[in-house]
């Protein structure tokens, strides 16, 4: 009984392939609850693992780094088939991850990349922020179609790369335009009460009726400014047009109800695609690229924004 | 000792000086500043958001003057502001009337003030560290209430709170104008200012003279949560919604330089309401001035910190004493002013 048990778990261990299909265990060392879109991509990410009938080991890190390297050794110990992370800092992870590559546990990096030699890792799969702005700014072009726009933009947390690359993209994405000119540009720190609060004083100072639109980094920071812009007497999403970045529930509601007119998808489906690459490399050895770029979809009022609130909410966002 | 109001006047000069100084920088940078139109059913312009927007910091800095009048310090007061938002949010979500939510969450502010009151006047814990332990705690059980989301809310009556408007006035600018003139009259025509002084100055010989310092101080951090629960209610209602990350966060810091511009010692004893929410209404103008001028948001934090080191360093004893010595050396003497020093709070007096 005991050898033949032994021998059945070394054949299932000599033929990887036959393995994977069923039975997966794969560790998540999650970040922490530092938003509500790390929240959704948590539910996601349990999701996309119970619909493939894959045992997903959770691990919340609180926003440490200590606690994710705990978890990683954890994982590794417990002798999982891959290691899902969410890096909470981009630094540190050489030692921990050279402990994975030697157990011969593939790693995936979800949402953020970390300074390590890229064969420590399988693949890492996150957003281009720049080409978010980019999208943005292709968008008011060609709403525009040519007329002259002058555009207010708030910006993210001073110095935080979403605020650098997706400023960086837009601009690009509106460089070529004629007439097209951001006037003015300020921090509204990511948050709703500062995205209104400097929303109020760009009305001031340019005057709402010489604002033609608005391009905030993220969704929160345009809710607040569409509730400033309605009580200076102006109609958002008319009088001045609103793109903004992330694709939150609130953003889908303002579009439906049209107060706002476009949202980028910062997609909170990091696992998916991760988890597609994952299946691949155990089941015949195929590597990913280095990088998979997550998918920024361009939504507008000619999306159902009803439906596609109601399918997110309970996402945790 | 009640103020009267030509030595009130004395009092908050400096600070009256230093507002219409920045006021002025406003001025330069936008000239239209002081356009005041009524829009939409309200008053609208430059000025009126500086008092409308100085209304959390403004409400913080009432509870905190008199915290630091007693020598103590209330760092918890931004994280009071989000569990007080979420207590509201969540009070109205569940479809509470918004009277209930404004009851629920200035009773939240009031257990955590009175937690904070228990811990420096009963187990004598240092203000700084007891209130360090609600200012960390704080946001997470925010968090806990509102479920880690930004909870939104559409009830009216609590969104006028924040966004509405009473007589074509924001509704923020009144909430903070009345209860900054009771608590002035409430600690100036009665003698508990001068109770929370003697505590400031020296609680051993005030309890010996018959003061209960105990109650006193409990209640004085009591009045500091409520003020934060009143200012989370309004930035929740501003926004329509409790963001338990984001609400309150550093205001403890803009509310205790506040206290500091508006002149009071940190040290306790003789403090103002008055001249802490001009202070308040400093820093709001400060903020304005940034970005109303249209500089790149890289420079915000760098213009602020000069902004108030100036405003600092005039205030320093060592400045207002040259200047007072210039004024001194001047033809026209002030006899009655030998020794302005006397009349500074006593900072060697503990």
């Amino acid at each position: 009984m005991n050898i033949k048990a032994t021998l059945l778990a070394s054949a299932v261990a000599l033929t990887p392939a036959f393995a994977v299909a069923q039975d997966l265990t794969i560790g998540f060392s999650q970040i922490g609850s530092e938003s509500g879109w790390r929240a959704a991509e948590t539910t996601v990410t349990k999701q996309e693992a119970e619909k493939r009938g894959i045992d997903l080991k959770f691990a919340d890190a609180q926003q440490k780094q200590e606690n994710q390297i705990k978890a990683i050794r954890s994982f590794i110990a417990q002798g999982v088939d891959a290691i899902l992370l969410a890096p909470v800092v981009a630094t540190g992870w050489d030692e921990v991850l050279e402990e994975a590559a030697d157990a011969e546990i593939p790693v995936v990096l979800l949402d953020r990349t970390v300074d390590a030699p890229e064969d420590l890792y399988l693949t890492a799969v996150t957003s281009d922020l720049v080409h978010e702005g980019r999208v943005a700014g292709q968008w008011l072009v060609d709403e525009m179609a040519g007329e002259p726009c002058r555009i207010v933009e708030l910006q993210g947390t001073t110095g935080s790369s979403p605020a650098i690359d997706r400023k960086q993209g837009f601009e690009e994405g509106i460089a070529g335009a004629e007439g097209l000119e951001i006037v003015r540009s300020q921090t509204g720190d990511f948050t709703r009460s500062q995205g209104k609060v400097v929303m109020e004083s760009f009305l001031k100072a340019e005057g709402g009726e010489n604002i033609c639109a608005l391009y905030a980094h993220n969704d929160d920071m345009a809710v607040g400014a569409i509730q400033a812009i309605k009580e200076a007497g102006l109609n958002p999403g008319e009088d001045i047009k609103i793109v903004a970045i992330d694709a939150v529930p609130d953003a889908h509601l303002a579009i439906a109800n049209g107060e706002m007119n476009a949202t980028i998808e910062l997609t909170p489906n990091m696992a998916g695609p991760a988890l597609d690459a994952l299946e691949a490399y155990l089941a015949d050895g195929t590597a990913p690229a280095k990088w998979i770029q997550t998918e920024s979809k361009l939504f507008t009022a000619a999306d159902d924004n009803a439906a596609i609130y109601e399918e997110k909410k309970n996402l945790g966002y | 000792m009640p103020a009267t109001t030509p030595s009130l006047f004395k009092r908050i000069t400096p600070q009256l000086l230093i507002l219409a100084v920045v006021i002025g920088l406003n001025f330069l940078v936008f000239p239209d500043f002081f356009d005041v139109s009524f829009r939409n059913g309200r008053l609208f312009g430059n000025l009126v958001d500086v008092f409308n927007r100085g209304a959390p910091v403004a409400l913080l800095c009432i509870g905190m003057t008199l915290v630091i009048a007693t020598k103590g310090i209330d760092l918890s007061v931004g994280a009071v502001m989000a569990i007080a938002g979420a207590t509201a949010a969540s009070l109205v979500t569940d479809g509470y009337g918004w009277g209930t939510a404004l009851l629920g969450a200035l009773a939240t502010g009031a257990l955590c003030g009175f937690w904070n009151g228990f811990l420096v006047a009963v187990l004598r814990i240092q203000p700084i560290v007891a209130t360090l332990v609600l200012m960390v705690a704080g946001r997470g059980i925010a968090q806990l209430i509102t479920e880690g989301t930004i909870l939104t809310f559409n009830n009216e009556g609590l969104i006028r709170l924040g966004a509405g408007t009473f007589m074509g006035i924001p509704t923020p600018i009144v909430i903070w104008l009345a209860l900054g003139t009771l608590a002035t009259i409430g600690v100036r025509r009665t003698a508990l200012g001068m109770l929370i002084e003697s505590i400031g100055v020296n609680e051993a010989s005030s309890r010996l003279a018959g003061i209960n310092s105990r109650v006193l101080l409990i209640c004085v951090y009591l009045a500091s949560g409520l003020c934060a629960a009143l200012a989370g209610v309004i930035v929740a209602a501003d926004i329509k919604g409790a963001d338990a990350n984001n609400a309150g966060l550093w205001l403890e810091l803009d509310a205790i330089l506040a206290v500091v511009i508006g002149g009071n010692s940190l040290l306790g004893g003789r403090f103002s309401i008055v001249a802490s929410l001009i202070g308040a209404l400093i820093i709001q103008s400060v903020n304005s001035v940034i970005l109303l001028s249209g500089m790149p948001p890289e420079f915000n934090l760098v213009i602020k910190a000069l902004l108030i080191l100036a405003i600092l360093v005039i205030q320093s004893p060592r400045v207002a004493h040259l200047i007072y010595m210039l004024r001194a050396s001047g033809p026209e003497r002030l006899p009655e002013r030998q020794r302005p020093s006397v009349q500074e709070p006593k900072e060697d007096a503990l």
